[in-house]
């Protein structure tokens, strides 16, 4: 069958639309399309991820919400080639993680949160020498980075001190020092600051955002800590079931939560049974200890505290404390998964 | 800038520097080992000493002659070997995989190969100074007779013995993960039924030639064999197959162990990264 008279196209409007994509493709760090991972063990099967896609830029930091068991993890470790994917596929700056995995293995590290690495019979300087060979760095560059990163990190006078003898803190240092001497263009830090001191997470903290500023460099990171996923992040993903729930950077997803402010209130003598069947009065958490409830409630208008607390005071409730507040993260979190981050997963 | 635009040559080159880089990286740890714990090597050295007196005063007791008590030395000496290699190399990944270093040996372009070829090489040094302190040490005090009347072919049997003992060691290692936790009992099992199938105290030729030709298929026979020919007086006389027959399997051996060794560790690794459990502590 032939056609008589074809539609004209125009073949510059290929040509942009092919460099277009081919632009939107190098200038993206991580792909993973319908990644799905199940673990089987005995006759229990577990999906940790169903289908989830996404893209991250070059340049990103991007973070990973989710409570444990939500499947952060599982997505690192098939990023960083440490597992298949039972099905679906994923690239780290282009290179397929599982067809060229000793590509991407080239480009990228992965440092996580309580690493115990190493060995205990070597100094902290010797061991993060012993690291970099693995990465085939000469040894006087090696050094150099070596010594800077222990200059940046407080840990200059350590470096003659055997790993054994080195604090949980010092050693978790030394985990994120490892991940940074290859110089990843792709860092993957699973909760690198857990079980830090409130000084050394600040630290680690101020100096992601200032190894950042190289444009080319991308980091994804999974914490429990809403804060430090809140000031690092340029774009944040929620993940509960092994999916994707929410996307967007920290505004859009506080936004999510809703506009409506959120009231804190700390009360005495409310009834453990007491539950809040009022119109357009949204209980969001609740908290009993020393006797005081504490409730963050939402509302869809101001008007509505007034009918609240005289509620409240007529079963003999006494109201303590009341705190205006906009909506966090972990509001949005909460509103998003049902559940606050720190509660256990399925 | 990706490699891909990188030369072939280039490309060759830089693989190279890594994998010999990363083989000496890990034979650092074991190097460093033996000159840290300094103070431990008088009993390292001492100890083994003590586990062939008994046997040597046994031999005199029995009136064999003094070169019966080389013998068991040499056993001895090379008990140093089989013990680093049980416990050096064969658990070896199974307690990197418990302290989470396997999962960082798993991440890095350089290549399992070269880390195991780094604890080889390592525990081959870290051995090696202990089982000469033992020959020596051995030597002097129950003044025991040795001969080398051909060095070139000690020397020749003794590399070839190592790389096939320590590439058996290699393939353990990937082996040995599957079994997880049972690691430790492994070792333990491949430990005292080898001293004697393998006749670390006496000449193997007396468990008759079905029982050692079975027991030559582990190269700790075979070098012991051929060692003893070699620098005991009238070794040969001793010997189960001749020494170049010893040499020509353990040759064999030595590309062996470590080609399986190599599949060995693809196959753990694909298992690791498809069922997600070889990577993880304590599982």
């Amino acid at each position: 069958m032939s056609c008589k008279n074809p539609p004209h196209l125009n073949p510059s409007v290929f040509i942009i639309f092919f460099c277009v994509i081919i632009l939107h493709m190098e200038n993206i760090a991580v792909k993973a399309v319908n990644l799905n991972r199940t673990y089987k063990k005995g006759h229990q099967v577990t999906e940790a991820l169903k289908g989830l896609s996404l893209e991250i830029q070059k340049g990103e930091l991007f973070g990973v919400l989710g409570r444990n068991g939500a499947g952060k993890t599982t997505f690192l470790k098939i990023l960083s080639t440490l597992l298949y994917p039972t099905s679906g596929q994923a690239w780290v700056d282009g290179w397929d993680v599982v067809k060229e995995s000793h590509k991407v293995r080239e480009i990228i590290n992965l440092v996580t949160g309580g690493e115990n690495s190493g060995y205990g019979i070597l100094n902290l300087r010797e061991n993060l020498w012993m690291f970099s060979q693995f990465y085939g760095l000469p040894s006087r560059e090696a050094f150099k980075r070596i010594d800077y990163y222990l200059e940046r990190f407080n840990l200059a006078d350590k470096a003659k001190t055997r790993v054994s003898a080195l604090s949980s803190g010092m050693k978790q240092k030394m985990g994120l020092i490892r991940g940074l001497l290859n110089d990843p263009k792709v860092l993957f830090l699973d909760e690198p600051t857990i079980g830090l001191d409130v000084e050394s997470a600040r630290e680690i903290r101020s100096f992601l955002k200032e190894w950042m500023k190289d444009s080319d460099r991308t980091t994804i990171l999974t914490t429990h800590y809403m804060f430090e996923a809140e000031e690092l992040s340029h774009r944040l993903a929620i993940i509960e079931g092994g999916q994707i729930v929410a996307l967007g950077t920290p505004d859009e997803l506080k936004s999510l939560a809703g506009k409506e402010p959120f009231y804190e209130l700390t009360l005495k003598g409310l009834p453990l049974t007491y539950s809040f069947n009022l119109e357009g009065i949204n209980l969001v958490t609740r908290r009993d200890e020393n006797g005081m409830s504490i409730l963050t409630i939402k509302l869809e208008e101001d008007s509505l505290l007034s009918v609240l607390l005289q509620n409240i005071n007529s079963i003999g409730g006494n109201l303590v404390f009341l705190k205006k507040k906009e909506p966090t993260l972990e509001d949005a979190f909460v509103s998003l998964v049902g559940r606050g981050i720190d509660e256990a997963g399925k | 800038m990706k490699d891909k635009s990188l030369k072939p040559a280039l490309q060759f080159y830089k693989k190279i520097m890594l994998e010999l880089r990363a083989i000496r990286g890990r034979a650092y740890v074991r190097v460093t080992a033996i000159r840290r714990d300094l103070i431990l090597l008088p009993f390292q050295v001492v100890l083994p000493v003590l586990g062939v007196a008994a046997y040597i005063y046994l031999y005199r007791f029995l009136g064999a002659p003094p070169q019966f008590g080389t013998l068991v030395l040499i056993g001895g000496v090379m008990t140093t070997y089989w013990l680093n290699i049980l416990w050096s190399m064969a658990s070896q990944l199974y307690w990197e995989r418990m302290t989470g270093n396997l999962e960082l040996y798993f991440l890095m372009p350089a290549s399992k190969m070269s880390i195991l070829l780094g604890m080889a090489v390592g525990g081959m040094y870290m051995s090696t100074v202990r089982a000469l302190g033992t020959l020596l040490l051995g030597l002097v005090i129950f003044r025991l007779p040795i001969v080398v009347n051909n060095p070139l072919m000690v020397i020749v049997l003794f590399i070839l013995s190592l790389s096939a003992l320590y590439g058996m060691g290699m393939l353990m290692s990937s082996i040995f993960l599957v079994w997880g936790r049972e690691a430790w009992h492994l070792s333990n099992l491949f430990q005292e039924p080898i001293y004697l199938l393998s006749g670390f105290y006496f000449p193997v030729k007396s468990l008759g030639y079905t029982l050692a030709m079975i027991a030559s298929f582990i190269p700790v026979t075979l070098a012991l064999d051929g060692m003893r020919q070699l620098l005991m007086p009238g070794g040969e006389k001793m010997g189960f197959i001749p020494v170049w027959q010893s040499i020509a399997v353990l040759s064999a051996m030595a590309v062996l162990f470590p080609l399986l060794a190599y599949y060995g560790l693809a196959y753990m690794e694909r298992l690791a990264k498809r069922a997600g459990r070889i990577t993880t502590r304590w599982q």
